[in-house]
């Protein structure tokens, strides 16, 4: 099978996303009431789907022949315009076979957590379709090798997550929610699509790689970056930019992040999985994927310059943001910001292999820390404001000891948890970026915060003692405890193929094989960073212990620590600086007067100015009929006397109903065709 | 079976519903049944056979009719007629039977219904301007009478609108028609003869703009739209169906078969104000539904907007954007005959309302879950969501715009998104509760019938199937468009 994916004939490949979008198919046809089967289903065919990713990522495991990276590219027509045709499919190669097998991975065992989370919701068949559709679609979008197949699966995953976080419609915040996240997410979708009908334009194809006509093949590089625009900005700058908003939209990043923290009215697998590790990430590996286009304008050219100061502006606002939260979910949503912010900072500084190790490793500790967090709102029946709760590492140890191991993986605790390594290699790329410190010194305020803010979290939630005595709180069941498990160890794992020792993951995207070198670690920029590091998680735990750890707020009512030092500061991050009052007042404001004064205009001016047209007419046609009584009328009248004496006779064999009439005139009108081809058939 | 039939099958069967007895009425649906299959069969089997061998000459029928006026009965079912027919035959399904429960008149009803899809029929196959008008003329009565006779909510009004609007449109075309007769020389009304005529850029110039518009005042041009909603509003179902489906597609077919070949330098010179209509009315369309509470008021204001990528698509004239015209026309037939049968039919005969608010409480997502998947599934179609027929049309005008007017796309991006916020706005009101609502005491509601079911499926079953594979479609349409009469009109980026 290995060889079969790698030989260029996709046709297994297909199976990937073609399985869920199966198993979606066929649940639509089941009653909504089957849904243990329905579940069942769907695990089994994200299985199949798993299979095969990892048979792909086997299959570009080691660099092609010839060197460089393995990959192999399909395509086929889809529809031609005359002779422009345009073409769609699949592409292996390590970036995507990783995000693939990621993404079946992590969705897989979600799907497991499910089994056991929504258990007692009516609708669990219906869910379970959504999902199956979120994970075809997702998987579509990894291994696609056309930017438009790729937009196709991206729609397809904004309109799954709509359906997701709708999901919940008992909460009227969840229907608002859902609605919000596919307007504002559909603002990039629009950027991304002019951006790629653009392209289209210039290359004359979407496909990425085409045996040397593709996208990003040298030559439409070259071609791209040739062209200038308006402003002297080249093609290739300015479809990226169009790009990047697409990107922004579907990975919250700031201005267009406001969708992310309301989409955690969904349900908490939902959050883990699409909201976490899977769709959000989609933008970055977006960018990734298209990452030539914008790197052929230098490494410091407008659109890479971009990409960092957003991830860099996003990773520091989300992280002061998520500081003074206090929804467990809310936390953990702005954290997912600010580290797609992360991602984007080593986009932009040329990392792509190190905003790929962050993407991973955040998939995981993220989907960790969301199904754990899900198991304490489960535990602790719905209650989701860390204020209440308290002291749980008693009453759920395996959930403390899996959250735990996410929390120091996300902070960024020191050489055993993936999350290090990866913000290290961010680190890495951001300081030795030509265009600038800015974005590197960002970041690195932006991991002390969130050693910070997790630290606070984890303290809050599971050390002291119960601020409610209303929860009782209690261990989840094992599906949903197992797949925390199996979440934990992987990121730990993970750990090992990232390190500067032995940068595997790195290498393997670039195409070329690692070699284990200890001495790595000692190079002077390496240590560094790696010091800098250190100091930066122990300056974010130990102030998070100073305030929380030893004056821990003793009841639920009690303010946070934090806020009676800052004071209004507080208020401003409490509430996500404003933005989404903001933009009540400068984006929905104005668009609802533009409707209203588009709705006046069909009011006022089309309906009245029909309106006196019709009152004209009927003035014309009242003097004309003023003329009509006093000067025609009364010779005609006598006229008709006579003729109306003749017509009353006639008059007999007319029964007044429409349907007698319409039923003479259709037989008359049968007549007279039949008496035409009658003559003109002699 | 011979596309004629497809003309054939409505007209027989509006006369052998004429002449049931009373006591047979109710097997008027029947045969309207019957005679829809007919034209949908006839119209597949001609688009089969185009498809399996497109060299072969085209099915045409020609016949001496009126020979004063050099008028002939020209009919020809080339790869643009094609589809079109089965288009008209798919939503005549539909329509009749989201009217299968018709019990007013039901005769009269069903004739008038199948005098509309066979009038549509003639239009598309019409290869004679003067043919065509008659037609053309044969579709306005029965619209009236059906809306006057078995519509709702101010239906003398929005009759008489539309009607107005109708025959001021076809006074245009009257005279257009006339102007290029009489300027060719009175030779005939052969289109493609017509087209072949020649007339002079300045005749052009004016003579353009008059047969144009009286065309596209039926595909609801902005600012002649008014009608439309208005109309679509008063309709029963079937025809409100009928009407966007079908009845608007004449004017834009009207206008790239015959205003557009016989003039194409005056429509090389009207070009962008088109372009510009088309994006005022995608923009109009899509800000006034925002605002709408009456669910049929936000559809119709809809089709306003989508009916907007027709004209723009014309108005590119490139490759791309003059197929994706002929794609969106049939991706809007057969979406908002879908929009339309499941507010007007499926929802209202229920509820007995389509106010938005009122529409909350009723919980449609519980109490007809059926129902709520099929609307949401009609709102990702007409949204333009990949996987159904509007993307792969709007994809395709919008790259056709951009190799001709590449400064409108924006704009059109900005209709699209706007289009997403009203039709989740309508969706969310109409089959999401909200809080209080979802306390209320919940209705119970019959369940979908067959014929409903039946209906909505064929016209999902339709979008998608355009959707994931356009290549057929796209194959009869470009053979459509190949043909010379085309070619002048044709812009090269």
């Amino acid at each position: 099978m290995v060889e079969a994916l790698t030989s260029g004939h996709h046709g297994v490949l297909w199976l990937v996303p073609l399985l869920p979008f199966a198993a979606a198919g066929l649940l639509a046809l089941l009653p909504d009431k089957r849904g243990r089967l329905a579940s069942l289903v769907v695990i089994g065919a994200l299985a199949g789907s798993l299979v095969v990713a990892a048979c792909a990522l086997i299959g570009v495991l080691h660099p092609a022949d010839g060197g460089g990276v393995m990959r192999s590219a399909s395509s086929f027509v889809w529809f031609a315009i005359g002779d422009e045709p345009l073409r769609i499919g699949l592409l292996l190669d390590p970036l995507g076979a990783g995000m693939g097998a990621m993404v079946a991975f992590v969705a897989l065992l979600i799907l497991l957590y499910s089994r056991g989370y929504m258990a007692d919701d009516r609708r669990f068949g219906r869910f379970f379709t959504f999902l199956s559709l979120f994970c075809g679609a997702m998987l579509l979008a990894v291994y696609s090798n056309s930017l438009l197949l790729l937009f196709v699966a991206w729609e397809l995953v904004g309109l799954a997550s709509y359906l997701l976080i709708g999901f919940y419609f008992k909460k009227p915040a969840a229907a608002a929610a859902a609605q919000k996240a596919f307007i504002t997410t559909r603002i990039g979708d629009m950027a991304f699509f002019i951006g790629m009908i653009w392209l289209n334009s210039r290359a004359g194809t979407l496909l990425f790689y085409d045996g040397g006509n593709g996208l990003l093949e040298s030559g439409a590089l070259a071609s791209l970056a040739g062209a200038t625009t308006f402003g002297g900005i080249t093609l290739s700058a300015a479809a990226s930019l169009l790009i990047l908003i697409g990107a922004m939209g579907k990975s919250g990043q700031v201005p267009l992040h406001t969708w992310l923290p309301d989409a955690m009215e969904g349900p908490t697998p939902v959050s883990a999985l699409i909201h976490a590790a899977t769709m959000v990430a989609a933008g970055v590996f977006l960018v990734a994927r298209t990452h030539p286009i914008f790197a052929v304008g230098g490494e410091a050219g407008i659109a890479l310059a971009a990409t960092a100061w957003i991830g860099a502006i996003t990773a520091l606002y989300a992280s002061l943001v998520a500081v003074a939260q206090h929804d467990i979910k809310r936390i953990l949503a702005y954290s997912t910001v600010s580290q797609l912010g992360f991602m984007m900072v080593a986009l932009g500084t040329g990392g792509v292999a190190a905003a790929m190790l962050h993407l991973v490793a955040h998939a995981l500790f993220k989907a960790l820390l969301f199904l754990s967090a899900g198991s304490v709102i489960h535990g602790c029946g719905g209650e989701q404001d860390i204020r209440r709760m308290g002291g749980l590492r008693k009453a759920m140890p395996l959930t403390f000891a899996t959250y735990a191991v996410g929390m120091m993986a996300l902070s960024g605790f020191p050489f055993v948890f993936s999350g290090f390594w990866s913000k290290e290699a961010v680190f890495h790329s951001a300081k030795s970026w030509p265009g600038g410190n800015g974005p590197f010194l960002l970041v690195v305020l932006a991991a002390c915060l969130t050693a910070f803010y997790m630290t606070r979290q984890a303290l809050l939630v599971f050390f002291g003692t119960p601020r409610d005595p209303r929860i009782h709180a209690h261990e989840s069941p094992l599906p949903m405890t197992l797949p925390l498990v199996v979440l934990a160890t992987a990121t730990m794992l993970l750990s090992l193929v990232g390190t500067p020792a032995w940068p595997w993951f790195e290498r393997w995207l670039d195409g070329t094989r690692a070699a284990f070198d200890p001495a790595a670690l000692t190079k002077p920029g390496t240590t560094g960073l790696i010091v800098l590091s250190l100091v930066i998680v122990t300056a974010g735990v130990t102030a998070a212990w100073r305030v929380y750890g030893i004056t821990a707020p003793r009841d639920a009512s009690a303010p946070d620590p934090l806020a009676s030092k800052t004071g209004r500061l507080w208020r401003v991050f409490e509430h996500a600086m404003s933005f989404n009052a903001l933009y009540r007042k400068a984006v929905i404001g104005p668009l609802a007067f533009i409707a209203g004064g588009i709705d006046a205009l069909e009011r006022m001016v089309f309906h009245r100015s029909m309106a006196n047209g019709e009152r004209i007419l009927k003035d014309v046609g009242r003097s004309a009929g003023r003329i009509d009584e006093s000067a025609i009328n009364p010779g005609f009248d006598r006229l008709c006397g006579g003729i109306e004496h003749q017509a009353s006779s006639t008059s007999k064999s007319q029964s007044g109903r429409p349907q007698a009439g319409l039923r003479a005139i259709g037989l008359a009108t049968a007549a007279c065709i039949a008496l035409y081809l009658w003559l003109s058939s002699r | 079976m011979t596309p004629l039939w497809s003309l054939l099958f409505p007209f027989a069967g509006a006369l052998a519903v004429l002449l049931l007895p009373a006591r047979a009425a109710a097997l008027s649906r029947v045969i309207a049944l019957a005679a829809s299959l007919g034209t949908t069969i006839a119209a597949a089997s001609g688009c089969l056979k185009r498809l399996g061998d497109t060299a072969s000459p085209v099915w045409s029928l020609d016949l001496e009719w009126i020979p004063q006026l050099g008028s002939r009965f020209h009919l020809a079912a080339d790869g643009l007629a094609l589809p079109l027919l089965l288009l008209n035959g798919i939503v005549a399904i539909a329509g009749v039977l989201f009217s299968w429960n018709i019990t007013q008149r039901p005769r009269a009803f069903f004739s008038l219904v199948l005098a509309i899809i066979g009038g549509v029929s003639g239009v598309f196959l019409s290869r004679d301007a003067f043919l065509m008008f008659v037609f053309y003329e044969i579709v306005i009565v029965p619209k009236y009478l059906l809306i006057v006779a078995w519509g709702s909510t101010n239906r003398e009004y929005g009759a008489m609108k539309l009607t107005m609007y109708s025959i001021g449109a076809s006074a245009l075309i009257l005279l257009g028609l006339a102007a290029a007769y009489a300027a060719s020389g009175s030779a005939g009304f052969d289109i493609a003869g017509l087209a072949a005529a020649g007339f002079p850029k300045g005749f052009q110039l004016w003579a353009f703009p008059v047969l144009f518009l009286g065309f596209v005042v039926l595909a609801g041009i902005w600012p002649f739209h008014t009608w439309a909603p208005t109309g679509h509003v008063a309709a029963p179902t079937a025809a409100s169906m009928l009407l966007a489906g079908v009845v608007m597609k004449l004017g834009a077919y009207g206008a790239l078969c015959v205003a557009m070949p016989l003039f194409p330098d005056g429509f090389a010179f009207w070009r962008p104000a088109i372009a510009v209509l088309a994006v005022a009315g995608i923009l109009h369309g899509a800000f006034t539904a925002l605002t709408r509470r009456d669910l049929k008021f936000v559809i119709g204001y809809s089709s306003v907007s989508h009916m907007g990528f027709i004209l723009l698509g014309m108005a590119a004239a490139t490759h791309w954007g003059l197929r994706g015209a002929v794609l969106q026309m049939i991706s809007h037939g057969i979406i908002a005959g879908l929009l339309f049968g499941i507010a007007g039919r499926v929802i209202y005969e229920r509820t007995h309302t389509r106010d938005l608010d009122a529409l909350q409480r009723f919980n449609l997502w519980k109490s007809l879950p059926a129902a709520a998947v099929a609307f949401t599934l009609a709102s990702a179609a007409s949204m333009g969501l990949p996987g159904f027929s509007g993307f792969v049309a709007e994809v395709s005008v919008l790259i056709g715009l951009w190799e001709s007017y590449p400064w409108l796309v924006p704009l059109v991006a900005l209709g699209i998104l706007i289009t997403g916020a009203f039709t989740l706005r309508a969706l969310c009101r109409t089959c999401f509760p909200d809080a209080a609502a979802s306390l209320a005491i919940p209705v119970r509601m019959p369940s979908l019938t067959w014929p409903e079911t039946t209906a909505i499926v064929l016209l999902l079953a339709v979008s998608l199937a355009i959707g994931l594979h356009p290549s057929p479609w796209i194959s009869l349409i470009n053979d459509g468009l190949d043909s010379p009469v085309f070619q002048p009109i044709l812009q090269r980026p």
